[in-house]
């Protein structure tokens, strides 16, 4: 019987799981963790910041839908690893976040780099754990895995301190990779409801949001739509379920929807909202969220049926057996007039995207972008209006194209991202969209970037302010701009170029667009900087706390 | 957000006392106590006794949640380290009964 110290035990672990690639920083207390590593043939992508290691790993799950592993060290690498954890429990990602930590005869002592990392973690993930024995890891990772993977997934924490990664035991059986749990019992007689409710329905309308993409119900949902024509309005995480440029797909709902969106949502009697949670960014002011709507809830997390608001009918049930079922179950049904009354608030209210052939200009840039890229990319973005600009102009057509944060809505997010959507997809474009305000934080990922010579194209808009903050200033607080600005803008093309990336500024540059499909279509990282007016703002808007008709712009 | 052990109030008519079965280790607890401070829900009371050989703990918890109580329960369902979690069959005020006992030893 061979023994293993415990950092041995993990890394064998994670093997046997499928794990081939892992994004960290190494540091005193995980180092035993890189030692077993050396013997391994996992490729190590050392990040720049634990945050930066915490998205790239997010990328990776989120192109995958299988879970992603980061390492960090204790104490400040458990802190950093922090808001990218947060992002992954607040966007359903099956991320796996393993920590060293101090020796456990120094916990609670205040030893260097200690920090409570469970207690920290703890109501920013799904679980966690902190591992007290070698013995335990045969136990605690395999069940990571499968809590991070089952139902609604959400990342896991395990902390482990030093003396268990350094203690050895005799392993004579390893334990079985850890796998989803299977799916809840759908009850026959919830299906046949849906059916009724879906036939006797004048006006019904799919809410569709993250959940489809991580049941894979992206098919089904087409077909069942398709069928029955049921127009389709997708959350912010739910981009990508149906192509954008299906008839009967409109677009997002919600704070920055098209008006036809929220307009054909305020008219439907019928709302299937599957795989959402009546996020407030989606629905404005619950109370008068499809007033005349019938609410059919499903989701596989039992705790967001009914937590906004209470719909009609509840399946706990994963959203594409349910979707099968209820398309196997459905007789034909005559057409309506439902169709041709989205049509026509579609030609009256449509999304109004200025500027669609001038590269400087949000929606020129984005529309440009998608239509000179040889072929369809996975598009990152980070938060601010670039983001919204993006979710209601790039034309996403398959799930898992768009990794966007969500929930949490962390600038940042963008470069790491599109860092792990690479190493996951490496022979795919990969285009992060970004801010001048969101591509400073992270920055120092640019140097993994160009490490890893990823496949990965910047596209930074520059209005030299919070772009988002300075809107919402403009609109809802008589214009005072305070701390919006930014009176130094730094050169994010030598910046770039600093980091071993080439970029360009498409200000100074005759034809852009030769530029841009030049750029795009090459193998490689860069940068491009886009100077973009800071005038511009995202229309139209729902203010915060307001019904979703009452839109501005 | 502070979330004392408080003293019964008066009447007790808007509390339910839940009962759950949870795994016993360091940190249930925190576990338990993190979901109600981070969703607000209100904490009245917490009993905690270790059995089957402290491999598990029964948690007694009165909470007033009238309208968000099924909220509750599944929040607490989804919870890794509970086991069950049941709401019938106990008196709300019987935690009354540990306030006589810690009173009566003060």
């Amino acid at each position: 019987m061979s023994t293993y110290t415990g950092a041995q035990i993990l890394i064998k672990l994670l093997e046997r799981q499928g794990i081939d690639l892992i994004a960290g920083m190494p540091g005193g207390a995980n180092l035993p963790m890189y030692d077993a590593l050396y013997d391994s043939a996992i490729r190590h992508v050392l990040a720049r910041h634990e945050q930066g290691a915490g998205f790239i790993a997010q990328g990776l799950a989120r192109v995958s839908g299988k879970p992603a592993v980061c390492f960090g060290t204790s104490g400040p690498g458990a802190t950093n690893l922090i808001t990218a954890i947060a992002d992954a429990r607040m966007d359903s990602i099956p991320l796996i976040a393993i920590t060293g930590q101090v020796p456990t005869s120094l916990i609670g002592t205040d030893a260097f780099q200690e920090i409570d990392t469970y207690g920290l973690t703890l109501p920013i993930t799904k679980h966690n754990f902190l591992v007290r024995s070698a013995e335990e890891l045969l136990d605690v990772i395999p069940t990571a895995f499968r809590i991070a993977s089952s139902g609604r997934p959400g990342p896991v924490v395990v902390d482990i301190p030093k003396d268990v990664q350094t203690e050895s035991i005799p392993v004579s059986n390893w334990p079985d990779p850890g796998q989803p749990a299977p799916l809840p019992k759908i009850e026959a007689s919830h299906i046949d409801r849906m059916v009724k409710m879906v036939i006797a329905a004048k006006r019904p309308l799919f809410y569709i949001g993250g959940g489809i993409i991580a049941a894979d119900a992206a098919a089904v949902l087409r077909q069942l739509s398709e069928r029955l024509s049921i127009p389709v309005a997708s959350t912010l995480m739910g981009l990508g379920a149906m192509p954008s440029d299906h008839p009967l797909f409109l677009g997002m709902l919600g704070m920055h929807a098209a008006r036809y969106t929220n307009m054909a949502l305020e008219a439907c009697d019928l709302l299937i909202a599957a795989g959402v949670r009546f996020d407030d960014r989606a629905t404005g002011k619950v109370a008068q969220f499809c007033p005349e709507a019938q609410i059919i809830h499903i989701d596989i997390d039992a705790s967001e049926l009914g937590k906004i608001k209470q719909p009609h009918l509840c399946l706990e049930a994963d959203v594409r057996c349910v979707l099968e079922m209820v398309e196997e179950r459905l007789p034909d049904k005559p057409p309506s007039n439902w169709p041709s009354q989205i049509a026509e608030l579609r030609r009256q209210y449509p999304l109004v995207t200025a500027g669609e052939d001038n590269p400087l200009q949000p929606y020129g840039l984005i529309l440009q972008t998608a239509r000179l890229l040889e072929e369809e990319a996975i598009i990152t973005t980070d938060v601010g209006q670039h983001q919204m600009w993006t979710a209601q102009a790039y034309p996403l057509n398959y799930p898992r194209q768009w990794l966007t944060s969500g929930g949490l809505g962390t600038m940042g997010f963008g470069v790491p991202a599109a860092i792990g959507a690479a190493l996951a997809e490496p022979t795919k474009p990969v285009i992060c969209i970004s801010g001048d305000g969101s591509v400073l934080i992270n920055i120092q990922e640019l140097a993994t970037l160009a490490e890893e010579n990823l496949n990965v194209k910047i596209l930074v808009m520059n209005n030299a302010h919070l772009g988002l903050v300075k809107q919402q200033q403009e609109l809802f607080y008589n214009g005072r701009k305070c701390a919006a600005e930014f009176n130094i803008s730094p050169d994010l093309t030598a910046i770039s170029r600093g980091f071993g990336i080439p970029a360009y500024n498409l200000a100074h540059i005759e034809a852009p667009l030769d530029l841009l499909k030049t750029v795009l279509n090459e193998p490689g990282p860069c940068l491009i900087n886009i100077p973009i007016a800071p005038e511009e703002n995202v229309f139209p808007m729902v203010p915060p706390g307001a019904a979703n008709h009452e839109m501005i712009g | 957000m502070t979330m004392p052990i408080s003293a019964p109030h008066t009447s007790t008519t808007h509390s339910t006392i839940l009962t759950l079965t949870v795994n016993n280790h360091a940190g249930v607890m925190s576990h338990i106590c993190g979901l109600f401070s981070r969703r607000a829900y209100n904490l009245e009371g917490i009993l905690c006794v270790p059995f089957d050989n402290g491999q598990r703990s029964r948690m007694w918890l009165r909470i007033n949640e009238q309208d968000r109580f099924q909220q509750v329960c599944r929040q607490l369902e989804k919870m890794e380290d509970v086991i069950t979690v049941e709401c019938e069959g106990i008196d709300p005020d019987g935690m009354n009964t540990a306030l006589t006992y810690f009173n009566g030893t003060r």
